[in-house]
């Protein structure tokens, strides 16, 4: 029987990788992943989780030894946040192009300057075109379902990318919920054996092998195709591993987005993250008043759910983007990926950015955003530049 | 004779057919003739040669040669020497001389 626990998104994390029985951990702290390390430290010294634990000087030797590890076929894990995760980048993307599977859980957190320990998507979406599959998370059940289904995913044979699991800052990395711990051995069962994964190619040192070396431009394009093979592969492993993964703990996530009371909705909010449990209130609190309003949830970023998105959004009367990052000079990153994605669909997408350094949104940020669609759509105007919510001093 | 070598040498090995990698397995001149890089080359006086083996251990690129019946002559593999002159700087004896290639 699956037993329910009080936890932090960060302890869900770490009882995920325990549960998974990953053989090699390395990682360097940095607020606020701590406590995911720490735990899972604290797992190994006890010796509840036999696995190695590596430490290491920093995050980019961290990834490196996870990637090492990957090679031999083993099964690692990583966690890391922020400016961690950008000191790590080289080898994150490194990973990612070389076809190395392995989980990372990214606690999403805000860059300086100036100096913020709190949510935005921007570490994360930084390396959106590195190789990566990438999940983000709602709520600690959420945080704990993805990373065991993600080494369901990225140790199959169609994918071998892999894959970063990003929670919000506080919001879910130090918020206690109900989470339901699955058994053992139905993870057990669910994964394959660790240590098993023989591809795409493994280091033996009775068989010896160059990996990534220089490659002149006559087969460089191959090798990045067949990554772009595997991340489309992925859209349907991730939903098999879904969907396994639901007949086992009666949890199922059989689609890369959630489509929260989107059917028959006139204005559709595309959102990820933590808050996108707000703005399900704030659709149920709008469909009382007799507003037709629905949430579209991507729960990855990549593989992108383009089909997904086109099919839901296409018919509706107006559609917003919620982002909690920004690309200056342009606008928030989902917004224009939801544009792109949604090209020859004839429907008005407006951008809204919200929450960065961890700026609450709250239900009434919500509402507003909903009404501010509801009120575009019944005047028939054209979208404007990204909305900022609660934005002081100017709207 | 070497520059007319092609560089389309193939470079990968593909180890498992399903996936295109970056991956080689360890063979003589994965990366093809490099000894067409050289602007010097390493000429050996043989007269002068105790064989130390100095230059066999030191050259980067094992393009140094043990010969002979009991190994202990060396030659160089101008297929692959680039032409560093790591062997001409270390020979004690002066039995390696660097000269420009025509």
């Amino acid at each position: 029987m699956a037993k329910t626990e009080i936890l932090t998104g960060n302890y869900a994390v770490a009882y995920a990788a325990k549960l998974s029985r990953v053989q090699v951990i390395s990682a360097y702290p940095i607020t606020p992943q701590t406590s995911i390390v720490e735990k899972l430290d604290e797992f190994v010294e006890s010796g509840e989780l036999n696995a190695k634990y590596v430490r290491v000087e920093s995050e980019h030797s961290a990834m490196a030894a996870c990637i090492g590890a990957a090679a031999t076929g083993a099964r690692a894990f990583t966690a890391t946040s922020s400016h961690g995760l950008m000191y790590m980048s080289e080898l994150v993307w490194w990973a990612g192009l070389g076809k190395f599977p392995l989980v990372m859980a990214v606690v999403c957190r805000a860059l300086a300057p100036p100096w913020s320990i709190w949510s935005e998507h921007n570490d994360v979406l930084a390396h959106r075109d590195s190789g990566w599959i990438i999940f983000f998370a709602e709520d600690n059940q959420e945080v704990l379902d993805l990373i065991i289904q993600s080494y369901r995913i990225c140790e199959d044979e169609r994918v071998l990318q892999p894959v970063m699991v990003a929670l919000d800052a506080f919001i879910l990395s130090h918020t206690s919920m109900p989470v339901s711990i699955p058994e053992q051995s139905d993870i057990d069962e669910y994964l394959p054996t660790p240590g098993s994964r023989r591809k795409p190619f493994i280091l033996d040192p009775d068989d010896p092998l160059t990996h990534g070396n220089l490659t002149y431009p006559e087969y460089f394009m191959e090798i990045r195709y067949e990554i772009e093979k595997s991340m489309n592969s992925a859209r349907r492993v991730i939903i098999e591993a879904g969907r396994r993964y639901g007949e086992i703990t009666g949890r199922y996530y059989d689609s890369l987005v959630e489509d929260y009371r989107c059917g028959d909705a006139d204005i559709v909010l595309v959102n990820v993250g933590s808050s996108c449990g707000d703005a399900k209130e704030a659709v149920d609190l709008l469909r009382d008043e007799g507003y037709k309003v629905g949430l579209l949830k991507l729960r990855t970023v990549r593989p992108f759910p383009f089909e997904d998105l086109r099919r839901i959004c296409s018919g509706k009367r107006y559609i917003g983007v919620f982002d909690r990052n920004y690309s200056f000079g342009y606008g928030g990153i989902l917004h224009c990926e939801v544009s792109s994605a949604l090209s020859g669909i004839k429907v008005p997408i407006q951008g809204f950015i919200g929450g960065l350094g961890g700026r609450d949104i709250t239900l009434d940020d919500y509402v507003w955003v909903f009404k501010i669609l509801v009120d575009m759509a019944d005047r028939g105007v054209e979208p404007k530049p990204p909305i900022w919510v609660g934005l002081r001093g100017v709207v | 004779m070497l520059k007319q070598l092609s560089w389309l040498i193939l470079l990968l090995e593909v180890v498992e057919l399903s996936y295109i990698l970056p991956v080689s397995k360890p063979s003589e001149g994965a990366s093809g003739f490099t000894g067409i890089w050289r602007s010097f080359k390493p000429v050996i006086d043989v007269g002068k040669c105790r064989k130390c083996l100095l230059c066999w251990l030191y050259c980067p690129e094992a393009a140094i040669k043990r010969v002979g019946d009991d190994y202990m002559s060396v030659e160089v593999d101008y297929r692959y020497c680039k032409g560093c002159g790591i062997c001409a700087n270390e020979c004690p004896f002066k039995a390696i001389i660097m000269v420009k290639e025509g």
